[in-house]
C-alpha cells in the first residue's frame, strides 16, 4: 500500500514538473515569435539584435508616483524608437527595477543590471541618495547611466563643488535634470524678490537631495537679505508633523521652505494650514506632484515648488509625449521627469546607433559596446521633447531651464520660467 | 516657552495614540509574557479596515454616519486578525521556549505588511483618508484639530471601559488571576484559553480605534505605519510597566510628552543646537525609556516580579 502511494505521489510529480516544463518553453516560443514578428517589420536584412535599457525607479512605496513616470517615460521612448526604426536591426527594451527609493536597493539593481549582459545602459534613478550608492557600480561596468531627476550637485561635480573645486567624479555618470545649486538659488530669488517673503523656515529630511537643497535655498535667501526664521529636520516616514507646526507658528516666519520628497511635505502643509499657519510652503521639485495636492487639498493652496525645465505641456514636441503617455493610460506623474526620462532615453538610443555606424552597423560585443556608449553619450546633441539635450564636460545637461510652479484652483500652474545666473 | 501648553496638548494626543496601541502590548505579556511585535501592524489593518468601509459606503453619506461603520469594520479586521494569529501562530508555541513565538511575532508582523502592500488596493503608496470636518478649537493659546478630540475622547472612553471591565466583570477577574498565575487560576476552573483569546481580541479592538483615530487625525495611511506605531507604543507599554494597563496608558502620555518637548526644546539650549529638532524625537525617546528603566526597572507603574523577566 506504502509502495504504490509512493509511486502515485512520484507520477503526479512527474507529469507536474513535465507540465510546467512545457508551459515555461511554450512560453519562451512566444516571446521569440513576437520579436522576430517586429524583426520582419524592419527593413533591416541583418539579423535583429534585441537591446535592454535599465530603468531604476522608486516603483512603489515612497516617491512612487514620480518613480513610475520614469519608468513610462523610458518605455514610450524606446517603442518610439522601434515603430519608427529610429535604429535599423535594433529592438529597445525597457527593463524596469523597482529601488524603494532606498539606495541600498537601488546598488542591487545596478549590479543586476552591469552583469547582465543584454543591458547596454541605464535610466535612473528618481533620488540623488540613491544614486550616490549606485555611480561606483555602473563606473566599474563602464556603462552610462542618465538620470533624468537626480539634482545633487556634488553628483557630477564632486564634492567640493562648493568651493569652486569641480571634478567630476564618474565619467559614465550623465542627468538631464539640472542641479540644485541653480534651483536652491532660483528659489531662494523667487521667494525674496518676487513673493517679497522677509522670513523663511527651513525644513528637510537629511537626504542627499533635501538636505543639499535646503542648505542652498537657506544661503541664497539670507545672502539676499532674508531673515532665517528658524530650521529643522524631520525624518523621512514620519506622519506627526505637531511640534514642527507649532514652532513654525511661533517662528512668525512668512515662507516654509521644504527640501525633500511630497511625501512628508503633503502631510506638512496639511498640518500647517490646518493649525491656522496660513503661510506658503515652497520646495523643489521632489514636490512638484499631483499626489501632493490630491492628498494635501485644499491645504496645498498657494504652495509653490521649482522645477527643472520649462513646463512639459508648454512644449510643442512634448504634446505627442503627453498623448501617448494618457493614450496608453500608464499611472505616476509624467510631469516632473517623464520628458526628460524620454529625452535620456533617447539620446542613449541615439548613441546606440552611433557605435554601430563606427563599428560597419553592428553593434560591438557587450563589454566594448558599453565602453564606446560613454563616449557616444557625452557627444549626444539631439532635440528632445523637453528642450535641447547636450551634456557638458561634467555630465550636467545643458538645459538649465528652471520654473516656479504654483497651487492655484487644485493645479500646479506655472507662474515663472527662466535661467538661474548666480 | 509660550508655546508649551501648545507642545504638552501636541505631546498628550500622540501619547494618546501610543497608549491606545501600548494596551495591547501590556495586556497580551500580562497574561502570556508574549511581546507581540505584530501588533503594530494589527494597528495598521485596522486602519485599512475602517478605511474599506468608508470607500465602500455610499457617496454623499456623512462621515458622522460613517464613522461607527468604519469603527466596526476597522475593529472586525484587527480582531479577527490578532485573534486568528493567537489561535494559529502563538497557541501552537504556547509551551516553546519564549525565543520561537518572539520570532513568529516578528515574521507575522513583515507578513501582514507585505500582505496589505501587496493586496490592498493601490496601498503601494500613501492612502487618502477621510477627516473629520470642523476646527480647529482654539482654548486659550492651543488649537486642537477634530481629529485630535476625537482621538483623545476615544482613548479616555476606551480606556474607562477597560479599568471597569477587568476590575468588575467576572471575565476580568479572571484575566487578572490568569495573569497572577496561570496554572492556579485554571485549577480554579477558568478557562485560560479563553481568557487569552480575549486579552488579545480587546488589544486588536484598541488598536483598531488607534488606526481609525490616526486615519482621521492625519488623513492618510500607508502599508508601512505599523512597524514605527508598534516600537513607540512596545517602549510606551515598558515605560509604564509591562503587564500593566494604566501603565501602558500614562506610559503613552509620557512618551508622547517627551517626544514633543524634547524635539521642541532641546535645540534652545545652548551647546545642544544639533540634538534637538524633529528627526531626534525618537532618540530622546529612548534616551527617556533607559533612564525611567535604570531607576526604576519596572517601569513606572510596574510591580516587582522577580520570576519575570
Amino acid at each position: 500500500m506504502r509502495h504504490r502511494s509512493l509511486l502515485i505521489l512520484t507520477s503526479v510529480l512527474t507529469t507536474g514538473a513535465l507540465t510546467l516544463t512545457a508551459c515555461g518553453s511554450r512560453s519562451d516560443d512566444d516571446k521569440g515569435g513576437s520579436s522576430g514578428g517586429s524583426g520582419g517589420s524592419s527593413t533591416s536584412a541583418t539579423k535583429n539584435v534585441t537591446v535592454v535599457i535599465g530603468v531604476d525607479a522608486p516603483l512603489t512605496g515612497p516617491n512612487s508616483a514620480t518613480g513610475l513616470g520614469l519608468q513610462y517615460g523610458a518605455q514610450i521612448a524606446a517603442d518610439d524608437a522601434n515603430a519608427k526604426n529610429l535604429v535599423p536591426g535594433v529592438t529597445f527594451k525597457i527593463s524596469a527595477k523597482d529601488d524603494k527609493a532606498q539606495p541600498a536597493t537601488g546598488q542591487q539593481n545596478a549590479t543586476a543590471f552591469t552583469s547582465d549582459d543584454s543591458v547596454i545602459a541605464a535610466i535612473g534613478p528618481l533620488n540623488s541618495s540613491v544614486a550616490v550608492s549606485m555611480q561606483q557600480v555602473f563606473a566599474t561596468a563602464n556603462m552610462v547611466e542618465i538620470s533624468p531627476a537626480n539634482t545633487n550637485p556634488a553628483l557630477t561635480q564632486g564634492k567640493d563643488w562648493a568651493t569652486g573645486k569641480k571634478t567630476r567624479p564618474f565619467p559614465t555618470y550623465f542627468r538631464t535634470a539640472t542641479t540644485d545649486a541653480n534651483q536652491g538659488g532660483f528659489a531662494g530669488d523667487y521667494a525674496y524678490n518676487t513673493l517679497k517673503k522677509k522670513s523663511a523656515f527651513v525644513v528637510d529630511d537629511k537626504q542627499t537631495y533635501g538636505a543639499g537643497l535646503a542648505a542652498i535655498f537657506n544661503q541664497k535667501f539670507s545672502s539676499l537679505g532674508g531673515k532665517i526664521a528658524g530650521t529643522d529636520h524631520v525624518n523621512t516616514g514620519d506622519n506627526d508633523y505637531s511640534t514642527l507646526v507649532t514652532k513654525i507658528k511661533n517662528s512668525h516666519a512668512d515662507l516654509v521652505y521644504y527640501g525633500g520628497q511630497y511625501d512628508e511635505s503633503e502631510l506638512i502643509t496639511k498640518q500647517l494650514k490646518a493649525a491656522g499657519v496660513k503661510i506658503p510652503l515652497m520646495g523643489g521639485d521632489g514636490m512638484y506632484s499631483d499626489t501632493y495636492i490630491k492628498t494635501a487639498g485644499a491645504a496645498a493652496e498657494g504652495d509653490l515648488v521649482t522645477s527643472v525645465g520649462v513646463p512639459v505641456s508648454t512644449l510643442q514636441t512634448a504634446t505627442d509625449f503627453i498623448n501617448a503617455y494618457k493614450s496608453k493610460g500608464y499611472p505616476g506623474d509624467y510631469g516632473t521627469y517623464g520628458g526628460y526620462t524620454y529625452d535620456a532615453t533617447t539620446a542613449i538610443i541615439k548613441a546606440v546607433k552611433v557605435v554601430m555606424d563606427a563599428n560597419g552597423g553592428k553593434l560591438p560585443a557587450m563589454p566594448d559596446a558599453r565602453k564606446a556608449l560613454i563616449d557616444a553619450v557625452q557627444k549626444t546633441d539631439l532635440d528632445g521633447v523637453a528642450g535641447h539635450v547636450s551634456f557638458d564636460e561634467f555630465g550636467d545637461t545643458t538645459n538649465k531651464q528652471l520654473t516656479v510652479y504654483q497651487v492655484k484652483a487644485g493645479k500646479w500652474v506655472a507662474v515663472k520660467s527662466g535661467v538661474y545666473t548666480g | 516657552m509660550h508655546t508649551l501648553p501648545q507642545q504638552l496638548a501636541n505631546g498628550l494626543f500622540i501619547g494618546s495614540m501610543y497608549g491606545l496601541i501600548a494596551i495591547g502590548y501590556t495586556m497580551v505579556y500580562g497574561i502570556v509574557q508574549l511581546i507581540n511585535f505584530a501588533h503594530g501592524e494589527i494597528y495598521m489593518t485596522g486602519a485599512f479596515g475602517a478605511l474599506a468601509v468608508y470607500t465602500n459606503l455610499p457617496d454623499g453619506m456623512s462621515i458622522w454616519a460613517a464613522l461607527p461603520l468604519m469603527l466596526a469594520g476597522g475593529a472586525l479586521v484587527s480582531v479577527l486578525i490578532a485573534v486568528g494569529a493567537e489561535r494559529l501562530a502563538y497557541r501552537p508555541l504556547r509551551n516553546a521556549p519564549r525565543l520561537a513565538p518572539l520570532i513568529t511575532a516578528i515574521g507575522l508582523s513583515l507578513a501582514l505588511q507585505q500582505a496589505v502592500f501587496l493586496w490592498y488596493p493601490n496601498a503601494t503608496s500613501g492612502k487618502p483618508f477621510p477627516q473629520l470636518p470642523g476646527g480647529p478649537f482654539h482654548i486659550g493659546s492651543v488649537d486642537i484639530q477634530s481629529g485630535d478630540i476625537f482621538l483623545v475622547v476615544a482613548a479616555v472612553v476606551c480606556m474607562s471601559a477597560l479599568a471597569a471591565f477587568v476590575r468588575t466583570s467576572r471575565t476580568g477577574r479572571a484575566m487578572q488571576a490568569t495573569a497572577q498565575d496561570p496554572d492556579t487560576a485554571q485549577l480554579m476552573g477558568i478557562d485560560t484559553n479563553r481568557i487569552i483569546v480575549i486579552a488579545f481580541a480587546i488589544g486588536g479592538f484598541f488598536a483598531a480605534v488607534a488606526g481609525l483615530a490616526s486615519g482621521l487625525k492625519y488623513g492618510q495611511i500607508k502599508y508601512d505605519i505599523g512597524f514605527q506605531a508598534g516600537l513607540k507604543a512596545f517602549t510606551a507599554a515598558v515605560l509604564g510597566g509591562i503587564g500593566n494597563i494604566y501603565g501602558a496608558m500614562l506610559g503613552g502620555l509620557v512618551l508622547g510628552i517627551a517626544e514633543s518637548c524634547a524635539s521642541a526644546y532641546i535645540s534652545n539650549i545652548p551647546g545642544m543646537e544639533q540634538l534637538g529638532g524633529g528627526s531626534w524625537n525618537t532618540v530622546w525617546a529612548f534616551v527617556l525609556l533607559i533612564i525611567v528603566l535604570l531607576v526604576r526597572p519596572q517601569g513606572l507603574l510596574g510591580e516587582r516580579v522577580a520570576d519575570r523577566a
